[in-house]
């Protein structure tokens, strides 16, 4: 594959942060393989990390490029540990409600509907702003990302509505999948070094500009998915794309990376 | 000494890649489905096969590069295989003549290019109704247009699962893209 270096450059740890909130997504994601609550949604899940990890494999490819000393998608993805990964933390949680250190929860449906559809409206927003970055590598890699993230975001939507004007069950299911994430969301709009420096240097999106339409997007579903919006509070607000994880990531990571670390080089 | 071979005219190879088809639809070639862009002089005067991929994570796409390279190195041509993103593949690249096979094929051809916007997603599906923004996708064993959609994601990251009300039958749609 031959890629040619664009005269306006995105900072590598800018590139990391969107390729890493695709690969942690989509592993997340990946692990409904199999398990899906129904086989339509076992295809969905399935497809839906699949787009994903094909993003995060061309962001890491023009990030390894950019990089150079030998550098690889397959470098960056398996051989890079918890605080060098920049993806929000709200990515790397389990399925399931809060939980800590090891525990261990079933993988709730709602929680995997809720994290998609909140991340989904953020990416539609943010892709089509960078579709014209003055990064023509990242403008382009973006309006791919743009036309699949609207089908990731059609398809959380309808299930969130389904789930929150739905039965008893899935409505507080719904609900509570929603108080334990939209708190993560906060991260959202607290800049990072790798996005101002973005900003600067016109290639990245000012995440703040963004947040006036993602409310009005996540308000108008809600109304319609008959769900509330958990109060603002002035809690912690998590670090992720600034390497300062949750303990869950650590997991995602050891299972993701295991087989490329004990065995270096395979091919198949 | 010899001279040195005249190199293959780009007719050739074209007629050549032409017999390529996609690994999931064999009843299409990459050229129709507008994954095969370009053959062209490369600043170095290789030859170079431009390709665009479909889907970021289309399992099909290093089978297809890989097809490419088979063919080229049958025809003893030194060239490479060029993947161009931009312009983003789309949909509306395939020829009509193209969603003819596919909708013979049994799947139904991609209407719309552009799926719902961030401002206009308050149509929602519900179970039976269909939702307005929906384009009509007709059966493709029946032709009605009595259709509705299943499953938003099907058996490739392309398609959309849907069910004829005439007919019955269930049936893939090429999702606009």
């Amino acid at each position: 594959m031959s890629v040619s270096t664009p005269v306006a450059c995105a900072p590598v740890t800018y590139l990391l942060h969107l390729a890493d909130n695709a690969l942690i997504l989509g592993q997340r994601n990946a692990e409904w393989c199999g398990h899906g609550p129904i086989i339509e949604e076992d295809l969905s899940m399935a497809n839906n990390a699949l787009d994903l990890i094909g993003q995060a494999r061309l962001l890491y490819q023009y990030a390894a490029q950019r990089i150079g000393n030998g550098a690889t998608e397959d470098s960056l993805a398996y051989f890079r540990d918890v605080p060098d990964f920049r993806n929000y933390t709200l990515l790397e949680l389990p399925h399931s409600a809060p939980l800590a250190a090891t525990a261990r929860g079933d993988r709730d449906y709602a929680t995997t509907i809720v994290r998609n559809f909140l991340y989904s409206a953020l990416m539609v927003l943010l892709w089509e702003r960078l579709s014209t970055s003055t990064d023509e590598q990242l403008a382009a890699i973006a309006a791919r990302s743009l036309k699949e993230v609207q089908y990731h975001l059609r398809h959380s939507r309808d299930w969130l509505v389904r789930f929150g004007d739905g039965t008893d069950e899935s409505q507080a299911r719904a609900q509570a999948a929603l108080d334990h994430m939209l708190p993560y969301t906060e991260e959202f709009w607290t800049d990072s070094a790798a996005e101002r420096e973005a900003v600067a240097t016109g290639v990245g999106v000012e995440v703040a500009t963004l947040r006036a339409d993602w409310d009005m997007l996540v308000a108008n579903t809600l109304a319609v998915a008959t769900l509330q919006r958990p109060a603002a509070s002035n809690g912690y607000v998590s670090q992720g794309k600034q390497g300062v994880h949750s303990e869950h990531l650590g997991f995602v990571l050891a299972e993701m990376q295991s087989l490329a670390r004990a065995h270096p080089g395979a091919s198949w | 000494m010899h001279p040195v071979a005249a190199p293959t005219p780009h007719a050739d190879i074209w007629a050549a890649l032409d017999a390529l088809t996609d690994p999931e639809i064999p009843v299409i070639s990459l050229r129709e489905m507008g994954i095969l862009r370009e053959v062209r002089e490369g600043a170095d005067g290789v030859t170079e096969v431009v390709i665009t991929p479909t889907y970021s994570g289309c399992p099909a796409m290093s089978q297809i590069e890989d097809d490419v390279r088979t063919v080229l190195a049958g025809l003893g041509v030194p060239a490479r295989v060029v993947t161009q993103l931009a312009p983003a593949w789309t949909t509306d690249w395939m020829s009509d003549p193209a969603r003819e096979k596919l909708r013979a094929y049994g799947i139904a051809p991609p209407q719309c290019a552009a799926p719902d916007r961030p401002g206009n997603v308050t149509a929602v599906l519900r179970f039976v109704t269909r939702p307005v923004s929906e384009a009509n996708v007709p059966c493709p064993h029946c032709g009605s247009s009595e259709t509705t959609e299943i499953s938003h994601f099907g058996s490739t990251a392309c398609k959309a699962q849907y069910r004829c009300l005439a007919c019955l039958e269930p049936f893939d749609y090429f999702k606009p893209y």
